[in-house]
């Protein structure tokens, strides 16, 4: 089953008086559980695309298909409550709140958005917190930790909520290659181990190879044969 | 809870701004509390005095009178007659305490040496002392305190007993004319002097009433003015209505009302300094209210300004546009909560330390100091903390509908 679909999807940003083609007429599928990579020199179009599996944007034309869902004409606020209860997101910089613990940003979507009781935030945290080995980290705040470990944390943050989806927004961008490559790592046994789907986007050779599935986007075009699956979920 | 206490938490990741913001409202706060409670009780002390010692809290003329009152006409008196059933709804009254008839008039005054015009009331001075019962702090030098007088003694402005060089216990001469024109003269022992006080009577000479009617040469007592004292001074408008509706039943020949019932504030032109010190509280108060706004406002504004990446993060994530609304107003509620509590703490405390260390006003006479009592009503420092509250999360709306209103797709690739 494919768990985002892109059917002939174009978008268009107007900036000035200049209509600029960030994706044109785009198809493809990823199936779910899929550790999935968007490559592409910049300007290719992959944040474009991570924003419209995202639901934080909407096709000039086309279909997008999320979790069964099309994402045309999603309101705010259906938006957000679908990203809410579908989605998790790990950003290039990690944007993690700075007054709040680690617990309690790991917290934040099950506190905030969720509304899950007391009596199960702490169980469900813990375990993601284990899960990428910051559970002795759970009281420091952002500011007290390294980049990694700040990747971590976020990565943590997005799976929480046990999301069929997390998107990756050039996550090892700001990270060296040693730690860059333990993140991927990190996503992938994560992956293994809630079957989440990741897709993330990168322009970095070394863990562009590490992708079951390939988006390769040049000028905003498939490039053809990209969409190739090298492996599936173990 | 769990929005209030992200919110603080935002609030101190700019401690220094939130401080100094905070500071602000929170001085605006102590300024309302300490001067509301300062002039809130400067008035009641004033009209206190005023009240209490001269005029009493409400007063029943004969209609007509008052518009002539500075001529103190003796033309227009309550009859004997009209007294009796003025007294009689007075006595029925459950709001009333007291009342005292009082004969007022002009008279030429003399020390043998010289002469001049004085304004006297003739009262009963039990019944006087129980509707103005300061009246006797005001009398220096008196020959005793209770009663202020005797038949054949007169009370002296202090005004006119200084400049015509009259001491307690010298005898004087009263000249006046009765409302049929012819004159006469009595001679009284000063039984004292009154100090002045500002506003209508506060420079008149008192005697007893007895003395005035003979004076007067009147055949049967003739009232100028009934002065009363109610039980509880917040019940007054209400006595004064009631009071109004059973004296309007009483009517003369032309079956028009006989009495007309005016209340301390139609009486003196103090009541003006008590509406000003009203409007000036009032201004203290929007100045307050202009400084919550742009304090919040700006503050609430920075705030949603450096942080749209970090709202573009939470949108991301999935926090609802109402909640992040929430969020922001939140902020602006704790900011003017917290500065609200400081504020009212610091001002009452201040109004406690002014209520130990004492302040003095001098009013009235030079001699006239009394002791201020600062106090603020509960509601007074509630309506304050409503104030500053209400500004705070209007004053945060417009950051916080931006905040919820932002694309995520900018906000995120926003530096």
């Amino acid at each position: 089953m494919d768990i985002v679909i892109f059917e002939e999807v174009s978008k268009t940003y107007r900036m000035g008086d200049v209509d600029v083609a960030a994706l044109r007429d785009v198809s493809f599928a990823i199936p779910q559980g899929a550790f999935t990579s968007l490559v592409g020199p910049s300007g290719s179009g992959k944040t474009t695309a991570l924003n419209l599996i995202g639901c934080l944007d909407q096709p000039s034309q086309g279909v997008v298909t999320v979790a069964g869902r099309p994402i045309s004409g999603m309101g705010r606020r259906e938006g957000a409550i679908f990203r809410g209860q579908t989605l998790g997101f790990v950003f290039q910089d990690f944007n993690l709140l700075p007054v709040l613990t680690v617990f309690e940003n790991v917290e934040y979507p099950l506190l905030m958005i969720r509304n899950v009781p007391k009596s199960q935030r702490k169980p469900a945290v813990d375990r993601v917190l284990a899960a990428v080995a910051m559970e002795d980290q759970a009281g420091k705040y952002p500011s007290q930790l390294s980049g990694g470990q700040k990747q971590r944390v976020a990565i943590a943050r997005a799976l929480v909520g046990n999301p069929a989806l997390v998107l990756a927004d050039e996550p090892t961008a700001n990270l060296d290659g040693n730690t860059a490559h333990k993140v991927v790592e990190l996503m992938k046994s994560m992956r293994d181990e809630f079957g989440t789907t990741f897709v993330f986007s990168t322009h970095d050779p070394r863990i562009m190879d590490q992708a079951e599935v390939t988006i390769h986007l040049e000028d905003g075009r498939l490039v053809p044969g990209s969409d190739s699956v090298k492996g599936g979920p173990s | 809870m769990k929005t209030l206490r992200l919110a603080l938490k935002n609030l101190l990741r700019y401690k220094r701004r939130t401080l100094l913001t905070g500071l602000l409202i929170t001085v605006g706060v102590v300024a309302v509390i300490v001067f509301v409670g300062l002039s809130g009780s400067f008035k009641q002390a004033i009209v206190g005095q005023i009240t209490d010692s001269v005029l009493s809290h409400l007063q029943v003329h004969r209609r007509g009178y008052l518009a002539s009152i500075d001529n103190l006409p003796l033309d227009r008196m309550v009859s004997s007659r009209a007294f009796d059933k003025l007294s009689g709804v007075l006595s029925r009254d459950p709001g009333v305490k007291a009342f005292s008839p009082r004969i007022k008039f002009g008279a030429m005054l003399s020390n043998y040496a010289q002469t001049t015009n004085a304004r006297l009331n003739g009262i009963d001075p039990e019944k006087e002392l129980a509707v103005v019962p300061l009246l006797a702090t005001r009398v220096k030098n008196a020959a005793r305190k209770n009663p202020l007088l005797e038949k054949g003694e007169v009370l002296l402005p202090e005004v006119l007993a200084l400049g015509m060089g009259i001491q307690s216990g010298d005898t004087i001469v009263l000249v006046a004319n009765n409302k049929d024109g012819s004159v006469n003269g009595m001679t009284f022992r000063v039984a004292g002097v009154v100090e002045g006080l500002m506003g209508p009577g506060g420079r008149d000479g008192y005697l007893h009433i007895d003395d005035a009617v003979a004076l007067l040469r009147m055949e049967t007592p003739e009232i100028s003015e009934v002065a009363v004292r109610v039980q509880h001074f917040h019940q007054l408008g209400a006595v004064a209505g009631r009071l109004r509706g059973a004296l309007d039943l009483l009517t003369n020949e032309q079956n028009k009302p006989l009495f007309e019932v005016h209340t301390w504030n139609q009486l003196t032109p103090f009541y003006n300094v008590v509406r000003m010190i009203d409007i000036m509280t009032l201004g203290i108060k929007m100045i307050l209210i202009a400084v919550v706004l742009i304090s919040v406002l700006n503050v609430m504004m920075m705030s949603v300004y450096e942080r749209v990446r970090e709202i573009g993060t939470l949108v991301a994530m999935g926090t609802r546009p109402g909640r992040i609304m929430a969020l922001f107003v939140a902020e602006g509620f704790c900011l003017g909560l917290v500065s609200t509590l400081a504020g009212a703490a610091i001002g009452l405390a201040v109004l406690w330390m002014l209520r130990l260390t004492g302040v003095e006003v001098a009013f009235g006479g030079a001699n006239q100091v009394f002791s201020l009592n600062p106090t603020i009503a509960l509601w007074e420092v509630l309506s304050a903390a409503l104030i500053v509250l209400g500004i705070s999360v209007l004053a945060s709306l417009q950051p916080a509908a931006k905040a919820a209103r932002l694309e995520p797709v900018e906000a995120l690739r926003h530096i």
